[in-house]
């Protein structure tokens, strides 16, 4: 089966995105595709490369690089919720004027086409989130 | 209907503005639009507060985007179902949300309500029906 993810919650705040990451992983160990995660509301700081948590922790951002080059994932950060949330990657970077950018490896960010393109294309959209 | 085109449903189920929520759950359905998808939106426990109308935000300092329903009918988003029962606990009724209306290109242009109230057993067959369901 097809499946296309979004991610709605932060990391480390939810469990949602733990669960998205374990549901992704699950899916694919099973032979189902994931054609894209989308990564929206504060989900977007699954995207940061930013951060450090405790190293007797799981690395959340750094699992889903992961994972994505393992699979060769589609990691979608929203572009209208990133620029909320201060998510910026080398072109948004110069859009803005901003003088750094923190999207982690493996992540994009692109625009909210790209979810609902998600819905249209996939057979089950799963929503990760309240 | 071409085999292309989904039932998209937009589930809607938070106060407007105590979390994003709501306006960034609107900002996918303005994108969405542009899609050609069968959509719809439903509102339902505290998501009904989004369509009342009068909003006055200026006591909280954040942007009123009530007004941006009223556009919805320019995007051919005509089917926003709100629940009776979801209402009712809220003691709010039809007459205390936005008027908002689409004209309808089947039937010369006549202008019409885009809300539905529906019952809460009417709300689970309407999402029952659908293809997709993007949950905010």
């Amino acid at each position: 089966m097809k499946f296309a993810i979004q991610v709605n919650e932060g990391p480390y705040q939810h469990q949602a995105t733990d669960s998205a990451y374990q549901f992704t992983k699950a899916a694919l160990e099973a032979g189902h595709e994931i054609m894209r995660v989308f990564f929206y509301h504060d989900g977007v700081n699954n995207g940061t490369n930013l951060t450090t948590p405790p190293q007797d922790d799981r690395n959340i951002v750094k699992r889903w690089s992961e994972l994505g080059k393992q699979h060769d994932l589609d990691l979608v950060v929203c572009v209208a919720a990133a620029q909320r949330r201060g998510i910026v990657d080398e072109g948004e970077m110069q859009r803005n004027g901003k003088d750094a950018q923190n999207i982690a490896e493996g992540f994009r960010i692109s625009g909210l086409g790209q979810l609902v393109e998600a819905g249209i294309q996939s057979d089950r959209l799963v929503v990760f989130g309240d | 209907m071409s085999e292309d085109i989904k039932k998209f449903m937009y589930l809607n189920r938070r106060a407007p503005y105590g979390t994003i929520y709501a306006w960034e759950s609107l900002e996918v359905v303005l994108i969405g639009a542009a899609f050609d998808q069968d959509v719809s939106l439903a509102f339902l426990d505290d998501g009904v507060y989004q369509l009342v109308k009068g909003q006055d935000t200026a006591g909280v300092d954040m942007k009123n985007f009530s007004p941006t329903y009223q556009a919805l009918g320019d995007y051919d988003v005509t089917k926003l179902y709100v629940e009776k029962e979801s209402l009712e606990e809220r003691g709010l009724s039809l007459e205390d949300l936005m008027p908002l209306t689409y004209e309808d290109e089947d039937d010369d242009w006549a202008e019409k309500d885009s809300i539905r109230v529906v019952s809460r057993a009417e709300m689970a067959d309407i999402m029952e029906d659908q293809d997709v369901m993007f949950s905010f």
